[in-house]
């Protein structure tokens, strides 16, 4: 009943449904064939002994041909379903495959760790979730876009978010802050015009001591001007003073990098702002004798340097 | 280029029509000046007893009515608002703590958007993305006690959306997200400091479009720093929320404020919303854009 090599003779010699020649290898494509390759080891037909292990819906699956079965061609392999438990179904493999040839031992459980590890790479790609591509369509983008442009030209952003702020501003969100130039400005003010009042009778003074000391001129207006800045000087910590009181807490000095800006611009606005009227209130009260250094300097250094 | 009326296509001669219609053109305009002013004088005559004056028609004056609006003093709007989810953050109870990621893969696109964006909102975390799941993602950062996760998408190495969701509970909504202008391609932009910024949210009217607004509100805490005169506006405009960031001072007396732009612009739009943390097959959504949901352009949803 058994003639493998005569089997094996024709189809290698001959025909052969399963046989796929190449330029370089001849392929079976035979799905038992535990290689994939058209040899005499490897061909399922030509031996009457022949084991494999396949995939049938994600288990594995041995499948065993015997001599004793040759006669009944439908029940020619027999199956076996492994477990899922690798080192269960290799013992298995081995327990049927036992006085085997050791290739198609081999082969089998080749095939048997193959398979384990592309199911076990299966289930867990399905278990993750996956991206869905979403289609764009065109001309929803192109209307959206022209669309997004307009709306930008309709809302108008810079004055909808001043007028919110003003509405803010005016509804006491920020009572708490800027209530403070204002206080204190006046505050300030207040301070400075009785400064001057002092100032301008010295002023008076040194007038009248100017005539008596003409030839000393120069050193007399470093002082007077020494004066003025020291005065300058007073307005500024009154102001930055105030700062530090009971309305803001700048106290703690750990976040003042980032406060830097902002606190800087507030400090230039009310330096600016007692400067511009300390310099106009001067101007008056001189009178006659009008110093025109003064307009321009705000600074002691760069006053002296004018002066040189 | 306009094409010639009708009634002068029989002149010929191309200079000679052309002149034509100059002089019908300037009779026109010397029309149109002539009624405004007597339009003027009336007005002026009559003083108080004058017709108001004609409002150019716009699409927010000639929108589609929509129940959904919310009138002012509206007690069950105000009611439900004051224990949904936000209500915490609003109420400043909840420091809203963020995390913020980006799609798998991203490129420097995101990257870019992401220092800009981090720079703005305070107390919020990059975590790199890695090949996590956006669900267990989820479930780490409410574990951690975060707020909010936001996920920046990009497509082909251009930004293209936003995922925003809330936690514990969500909602979550997906934006589409355009016109990025990073901060430093903003002309004479200022620099931003530490401090905690104000939220404008402006135009907001639906119940939708409040629910939203106050969704993105949430993610700054409730208590800005006022000295850092730093504001975020989400301005909707007919279904698109411009979100700006500037300085601001008031003048002297307060009649009038400057502002300097910190940047970064970007134009978000609202694709869909729905309860729950990220969930886009199983949620349940709120609202959700549809393809032939576009039939007037005179209907807003937010």
């Amino acid at each position: 009943m058994q003639h493998d090599d005569a089997v094996w003779n024709l189809l290698s010699q001959n025909f052969c449904s399963f046989k796929v020649k190449t330029r370089t290898n001849t392929f079976c494509k035979h799905e038992y064939n535990v290689t994939g390759l058209c040899s005499r080891q490897a061909c399922p037909l030509a031996n009457s002994r022949y084991a494999t292990i396949l995939e049938r819906e994600g288990r594995c699956v041995m499948y065993i041909k015997t001599i004793e079965r040759a006669h009944m061609p439908n029940k020619l392999w027999e199956k076996i379903k492994l477990p899922s438990n690798y080192t269960k179904a290799l013992e298995i493999v081995d327990e049927r495959m036992q006085y085997w040839p050791k290739f198609l031992v081999h082969k089998a459980k080749q095939r048997l760790t193959k398979i384990t590890q592309y199911l076990i790479r299966k289930r867990r790609l399905k278990l993750r979730a996956k991206t869905r591509l979403v289609g764009i369509n065109k001309k929803v983008e192109k209307r959206d876009r022209s669309r997004e442009a307009k709306a930008l030209r309709a809302a108008k952003l810079d004055r909808t978010i001043e007028k919110e702020l003003l509405e803010r501003l005016r509804s006491g969100t920020y009572d708490s802050i800027y209530n403070f130039p204002k206080v204190q400005y006046e505050k300030a003010l207040e301070e400075e015009a009785e400064l001057e009042e002092e100032e301008d009778e010295e002023l008076q003074e040194e007038e009248e001591e100017e005539m008596e000391y003409e030839a000393e001129y120069d050193s007399e207006e470093d002082e007077e001007e020494e004066e003025y800045a020291s005065s300058m000087q007073d307005m500024e910590d009154l102001g930055s003073e105030s700062k530090n009181g009971e309305k803001f807490d700048f106290d703690d000095d750990s976040d003042l990098d980032d406060e830097e800006i902002a606190e800087e611009e507030v400090k230039k606005v009310l330096t600016s702002r007692s400067k511009t009227r300390a310099k106009g209130r001067k101007r008056k009260s001189r009178g006659v004798r009008v110093e025109v250094e003064y307009e321009n300097e705000p600074t002691t250094s760069q006053q002296e340097s004018n002066r040189n | 280029m306009k094409s010639v009326p009708r009634e002068l296509s029989g002149i010929r001669d191309k200079v000679a029509r052309r002149r034509v219609v100059l002089e019908e053109k300037a009779v026109k305009k010397k029309d149109r000046r002539e009624a405004r002013k007597s339009r003027e004088k009336e007005r002026e005559r009559l003083g108080s007893e004058a017709p108001p004056k004609q409002e150019p028609r716009t699409l927010e004056n000639t929108r589609e009515h929509d129940e959904t609006i919310v009138q002012r003093g509206d007690e069950a709007v105000t009611e439900a608002e004051q224990v949904d989810e936000f209500a915490g953050v609003f109420g400043g109870e909840v420091t809203p703590k963020i995390l913020v990621t980006t799609g798998y893969r991203a490129t420097r696109v995101t990257y870019e958007f992401l220092k800009d964006f981090v720079a703005v909102i305070p107390n919020i975390v990059y975590y790199k993305r890695g090949q996590y799941e956006l669900k267990k993602i989820v479930k780490y950062a409410t574990s951690k006690d975060f707020t909010d996760i936001i996920v920046v998408r990009e497509d082909h190495k251009l930004l293209t959306g936003l995922v925003h969701c809330h936690l514990p509970d969500g909602p979550t909504a997906e934006y589409r997200l355009t016109s990025y202008l990073p901060s430093g391609r903003i002309r004479n932009r200022g620099k931003s400091t530490s401090h905690t910024p104000e939220v404008i949210l402006n135009n907001f009217t639906t119940r939708l479009g409040r629910r939203v607004g106050r969704m993105i509100g949430a993610l700054f805490p409730h208590n800005p720093e006022f000295r850092g005169r730093q504001a975020v506006t989400i301005h909707n405009q007919r279904d698109f929320l411009f979100f700006r960031f500037h300085r601001y001072v008031f003048s002297e007396a307060g009649e009038r404020v400057r502002l300097q732009e910190l940047g970064p612009r970007f134009t978000l739009k609202l694709k869909s919303l729905h309860g729950g943390t990220f969930d886009p097959a199983g949620g349940e959504f709120e609202w959700i854009q549809k393809k032939d949901m576009v039939t007037s352009r005179r209907r807003f949803v937010l």
